[in-house]
């Protein structure tokens, strides 16, 4: 194993892109991502990769440029965040449709307004059924580690759909941590080469790619999604599986943290799920039985895992870092669904939090695991909201 | 699973292969359908002239009858037609 270096979760991000090397990435920079396209064109000025390396106009262009890359027989990256996601929109269902795997890494940042550049989900939550795959991290080596997984289960031929991994904006984008980069050797044989499908490139099998599809067609192909989806869980576990071995890092779709004689459990993704662990095992020092559960795979969403955790619990807390005004936030909408056929579901409360970069404190958690234990509370909170 | 179902599709909708659009039948859009009342046509070839599509057919300088399978249905042969001999019937109605 090669020595631990400090870097900070956008140059982890590129380093792995460039142990990699893919054939091409298209991207128009935004804080906090820009460290991810700044470090790479360096390496492509340098000629340390030979990605063919293109600065778009706008986000809309850059994913068009990964999508008929992709279409070409391309293995492609990018990278983006907040407003620049929204501004891919209409791109996203575009390359779900179109079967290009692209890896996009999300430096997840709110959405304006009011403008901030800080962290919070809502950019990756309004993506949610773009039929985009979404990983999320929770520090520097899961951002890294998590770019490796994605070009292997996006490519995966049982899947071929594009995938974004999420990091949280400055708080892993910028912050420095110690972690673990693979020998470039070990990245390239766990990666391997690509494989295309049907390249545009390849004249003597001409295809065309995005044709219009009526409505005798059209559901159909979207379903195509459905099932691509469903595959992705057992090929995500497969290639997990693969870089434990590869690693000693055992990752899982769902992960749980003292549950097994838990009573009360808290959700989270990203970043907080650390703090979460923390705030548990205070509480399992004063004897509380609680447990903490991070969800890895946002999309497709592992309904059958997070059952299994739900299962006999007393009352679940979900933290959701995005808001839906008028109804519960995403991720609590997906655990609910997951205790929905249970007998003797647990009481499963929303807290929404940290919005536009606000921090969560610890005591904070700890509070809302006395608010659970004694059956107080909304279905949906906003937590720390002055009033 | 259906011939034309979603597994049996292409990924995606792709096409693969080339000069395929001859295999898309456009008449399938119709919602009415011309009708010609032989007794009464003229063989003027007024039908043929203004159809936007391609879909007079004709033979021998005399017009024979419609090409459905491309025929969309816009009624411009029964409107211009000198002698009424079209009539435009509602399609999946005896």
């Amino acid at each position: 194993m090669s020595e631990p270096i400090a870097v900070n979760g956008d140059m982890a991000i590129a380093m792995a892109w460039k142990q990699i090397n893919p054939d091409v990435v298209a991207a128009y920079p935004i804080t906090p991502q820009t460290i991810i396209v700044e470090a790479f064109s360096d390496f492509v000025a340098d000629g340390t990769v030979d990605s063919e390396y293109v600065c778009a106009e706008s986000e809309h262009s850059a994913l068009s440029i990964c999508v008929g890359s992709s279409a070409a027989g391309a293995r492609v990256a990018t990278a983006t965040a907040s407003a620049g996601l929204a501004f891919m929109w209409e791109m996203l269902y575009v390359s779900s449709s179109m079967r290009t795997p692209i890896v996009m890494a999300v430096a997840n940042r709110t959405l304006s307004g009011p403008i901030n550049i800080h962290c919070d989900h809502s950019d990756a939550m309004g993506a949610r059924d773009s039929g985009w795959l979404q990983i999320f991290g929770e520090n520097v080596q899961e951002a890294y580690d998590n770019t490796l997984l994605a070009f292997r289960i996006a490519e995966h031929m049982k899947v071929r759909l594009p995938i974004m991994t999420c990091l949280d904006g400055f708080i892993i984008t910028h912050a420095l941590e110690r972690f673990e980069l693979l020998e470039d050797e070990k990245v390239k044989a766990f990666v391997g080469p690509y494989q295309p499908v049907r390249p545009l490139l390849d004249v003597k099998t001409p295809t065309t790619y995005g044709p219009i599809a009526m409505p005798e067609y059209y559901y159909e192909i979207k379903y195509q999604i459905v099932t691509a989806m469903m595959n992705a869980m057992d090929v995500t576990r497969q290639v997990m599986a693969e870089f434990a071995e590869l690693t000693g890092r055992k990752y899982d779709l769902v992960e749980g943290y003292r549950t097994e004689d838990a009573e009360y459990l808290m959700v989270a993704m990203g970043s907080t799920a650390g703090t979460v662990r923390f705030v548990v095992d205070q509480l399992r020092a004063q004897g509380k039985k609680v447990g903490a559960v991070k969800v890895r795979l946002f999309r497709p969403f592992p309904t059958d895992d997070m059952a299994k955790f739900l299962k006999g619990k007393k009352a679940v807390a979900v933290l959701d870092r995005a808001m839906s005004p008028g109804t519960g936030a995403p991720l609590y909408m997906d655990v609910l669904e997951s205790a929905s056929r249970m007998k003797d579901a647990p009481r499963i409360s929303n807290y929404v939090y940290g919005l536009g970069g606000r921090d969560i404190m610890p005591g904070q958690l700890s509070t809302v695991f006395e608010d659970i234990m004694a059956g107080k509370g909304e279905r949906v909170n906003y937590l720390g909201v002055r009033l | 699973m259906s011939s034309n179902g979603s597994s049996s599709l292409p990924a995606g909708g792709m096409i693969t292969e080339a000069g395929s659009s001859k295999k898309y039948k456009t008449g399938e859009w119709r919602s009415e359908r011309p009708e010609v009342d032989k007794e009464k046509c003229t063989n003027c070839l007024t039908c043929w002239i203004y159809c936007p599509d391609n879909s007079i057919l004709v033979k021998d300088e005399k017009m024979v009858g419609f090409k459905y399978s491309h025929c969309k249905g816009c009624g411009i042969c029964a409107n211009q037609c000198p002698v009424k001999a079209i009539t435009m019937k509602e399609e999946g109605v005896e």
